[in-house]
């Protein structure tokens, strides 16, 4: 089976996706057009349109050294980029909107000799909230994710989950409209994983934007609207989950009694054996010719279904199979 | 969402502020910087000490008593000229004592008594003050013979003497008279300045190596403009170095007021005696704090620079060689160009951003004209600015490359674009 997506038909991908015009007309939180951004000759970002509707949970899916984080920090201005344009709430200057961003790096970093409250009410002064507020926000963000006890401790006194908590709330202490989120399940355990995204989705529930960027495919299926797949710098796809999903028919698993016969004619040239399963791509004549097929050539089935396919086939289909592997390589990096 | 009504983004001022206030707090109230206050206090006091004992020692070492050996009347008379004289040669003349085995004995040998190392005299004057005999090794007559001599002419005057009072009527002296005396202002002024720049603006060094340390470098830099992270840790510095004066000004003061006298004696410099700079002393000290400022922005902005470039303490200190190396030349420079004002060489090292504060503050030691410093100090205030707008473009371009602020996350050691 044969998914490999040309340029051509990556651009007209763009244009229809979901980032060109949002089905639903929400505002645009972030849009980026033709991002390039080059180091020591070597183009690291490369054209990359990204546009993200307000409210939305939107995931930047690609292996390590795709391009996620130098599209992250031009997207916020720590960066600027050498084409293309950036606007974040319609501004071309991230900074001059700096109230409305929260912003996770990958590398999680806080003073070592800081108290918690006053780590948390700092990252919130860096956006403009006075400190005297930052502490009480503070001491009630840190009393509702349970580290109420620590909030006069110093960061080099907590452990490395509670200090990736505590730099989690210090991002959202100002209570911005967009969250920026770099690898944020990175370093964390599952139920840690499980709580970040609880707390992405009541972010999103509160009609915050939230985007991150991950190596790790079932986080962004299960949270993401919408998704961009980057590989090598470029993006080979923007847009929602169920479109990607789409573009790969969904996968029919059949199991019989009998092993050979005429029924065998009835499935398409694609079908791969496994043991003693047989796997194809739904037909697009449908299921009801194949089942007739089937049953007239006497297949006797024992079992038989159809599969939708996941985010990691599409994948798969869109970014090819190096940038999968890859990017299951470092899953698994993650996770050791 | 917040209710706060709140502007969507710090201004670049209240940036820095954030970023300073922070800094300042966090080194103020660590050890480290208790150390660093302590650290040149220790040589000062040590020395203060060891001067104060020194000076004790020297003064039980080289002992300034002579002992008078005449006649009852003659010793009388010797005692009285040197005390009358004291006031007017002080540290010059011997303590005359009368040696009272010489009034018992009306045949006491000066020099058994000495060989026999009794009493504890730098010398005895024996025979009468017509005739004075000094007995002593060779070093302390020759020490004391001229004293002695002025002393005992004193004592043979018919007259008590009485001195007159000396009515003072300074006239004008010439411009180079007053140079000449200026240069010593200047001098001592530019070295204390370039001291104190070099010993400050060295803990902006490792600063930007922390925070990078600490990864928090990348929050500063998505929040707020790297020039106002950059100002931000330069004032903060800049605050922290004044702290540094104020104490250590303070212990000078107190030093110098407690024991200035054996300060000057054990050191052989007068603070009192400096010629007073062309443009007074109180506008001296304005100008020289605000140059402070300045060397120290400019110097710590370009340190802040290579502290961003660097990835580790051991890369900061290589990399600020050079740096350390053309400081050192450009104050060559501004002390060079003391003797000659109006030069085109003066002029450069008043123009060159980094020696102009060296040399301008010389110039205020020696010319009285004010406004050339409005002028130096709105010229090295830009050229600050410059800097760190170079330095924040220079960290954006060459640092914020991949993953993780920099970090190579190969590990082969080869830099992957992200």
């Amino acid at each position: 089976m044969d998914m490999a997506v040309s340029d051509q038909s990556l651009s007209g991908n763009r244009a229809e996706g979901f980032s060109a015009v949002p089905a639903d007309g929400r505002p645009l939180a972030i849009e980026a057009r033709g991002l390039v951004k080059s180091f020591d000759g070597t183009r690291a970002v490369d054209g990359v349109d990204i546009s993200v509707p307000e409210g939305a949970i939107y995931g930047i899916l690609g292996p390590n050294g795709a391009g996620k984080t130098t599209t992250l920090r031009m997207l916020l201005g720590i960066i600027d980029p050498d084409e293309g344009v950036r606007r974040v709430f319609g501004h071309d200057r991230p900074h001059d909107i700096g109230r409305l961003i929260g912003y996770l790096p990958e590398e999680r970093g806080l003073y070592p000799a800081m108290k918690c409250i006053e780590a948390i009410a700092f990252m919130g002064a860096l956006r403009g909230l006075p400190l005297k507020e930052g502490r009480k926000r503070a001491v009630e963000l840190l009393e509702r994710h349970g580290l109420g006890h620590a909030a006069d401790r110093q960061i080099r006194q907590l452990s490395k989950g509670m200090a990736q908590t505590v730099q989690l709330l210090g991002t959202l202490v100002h209570e911005p409209r967009l969250v920026v989120l770099d690898e944020p399940f990175s370093g964390l355990d599952a139920i840690n994983q499980g709580k970040l995204e609880m707390m992405i989705r009541a972010l999103a529930d509160d009609g915050v934007t939230v985007i991150f960027s991950t190596h790790v495919i079932h986080h962004a299926e299960r949270l993401c609207e919408g998704v961009a797949i980057i590989a090598g710098g470029k993006v080979p796809y923007a847009g929602s989950v169920e479109a990607a999903r789409d573009r790969i028919p969904a996968q029919v698993r059949l199991e019989t009694r009998a092993r050979e016969g005429a029924w065998l004619s009835a499935l398409p040239p694609e079908t791969r054996r496994n043991g003693d399963f047989f796997h194809f791509p739904l037909p697009e004549s449908g299921i009801e010719p194949l089942l007739k097929g089937l049953i007239e050539g006497e297949a006797g089935i024992l079992s038989l279904s159809i599969e939708r396919a996941g985010l990691h086939d599409a994948f798969v289909a869109i970014a090819g199979e190096a940038a999968a592997r890859q990017l299951a390589a470092d899953s698994e990096g993650a996770e050791a | 969402m917040t209710d706060l009504p709140l502007r969507p983004r710090l201004s670049a001022l209240e940036a820095a502020w954030v970023i300073a206030r922070r800094d300042f707090v966090a080194v103020l109230f660590s050890r480290a910087f208790l150390f660093f206050l302590l650290g040149p206090l220790f040589p000062v006091i040590v020395g203060g000490l060891a001067g104060s004992i020194g000076g004790e020692v020297q003064r039980d070492a080289v002992s300034y008593e002579v002992g008078v050996a005449m006649s009852p009347e003659d010793t009388a008379r010797m005692v009285a000229a040197g005390e009358q004289l004291a006031p007017q040669l002080p540290f010059a003349l011997p303590v005359l004592r009368p040696v009272p085995e010489a009034a018992k004995d009306p045949a006491f040998d000066a020099r058994a008594f000495m060989e026999a190392r009794q009493g504890n005299y730098a010398a005895i004057v024996s025979g009468s003050p017509q005739r004075p005999v000094i007995v002593g090794t060779e070093g302390q007559i020759a020490r004391w013979q001229g004293p002695v001599s002025l002393i005992a002419g004193h004592a043979l005057a018919a007259e008590p003497a009485a001195f007159p009072e000396v009515r003072a009527n300074p006239v004008a002296t010439s411009a180079a008279d007053e140079r000449t005396t200026r240069i010593q202002t200047a001098q001592i002024a530019q070295m204390l300045l370039f001291l104190l720049t070099m010993l400050l603006a060295g803990m902006v060094l490792s600063n930007l190596v922390e925070e990078k340390a600490n990864k928090i470098i990348e929050i500063l830099a998505a929040a707020i403009p790297m020039d106002a992270v950059f100002m931000g840790k330069l004032f903060a510095m800049l605050a922290v170095s004044f702290v540094g004066i104020a104490v250590w000004g303070t212990a000078g003061f107190v030093l110098f007021g407690g024991a200035g006298d054996v300060v000057s004696r054990v050191t052989g410099f007068d603070i009192t005696g400096l010629p007073a700079p062309a443009v007074g002393w109180p506008l001296f000290v304005l100008l020289g704090v605000l140059y402070f400022a300045m060397a120290y922005l400019l110097l710590g902005a370009l340190f802040l620079t290579i502290g961003s470039m660097a990835t580790s303490v051991r890369e900061v200190q290589t990399l600020s060689m050079p740096v350390t190396m053309l400081q050192l030349m450009v104050f060559f420079l501004a002390a060079y160009t003391i003797n000659q004002p109006g030069s085109g060489m003066e002029m450069a090292a008043i123009a060159f951003p980094l020696s102009s504060p060296f040399a301008m503050l010389a110039r205020a030691a020696m010319e009285g004209a004010v406004w050339p410093h409005v002028l130096a100090l709105a010229w090295q205030a830009v050229a600050v600015v410059l800097i760190v707008k170079a330095g924040s473009l220079l960290f954006r371009k060459r640092v914020m490359k991949s993953g993780g602020a920099g970090r190579d996350k190969r590990k082969k050691g080869v830099r992957l674009p992200a």
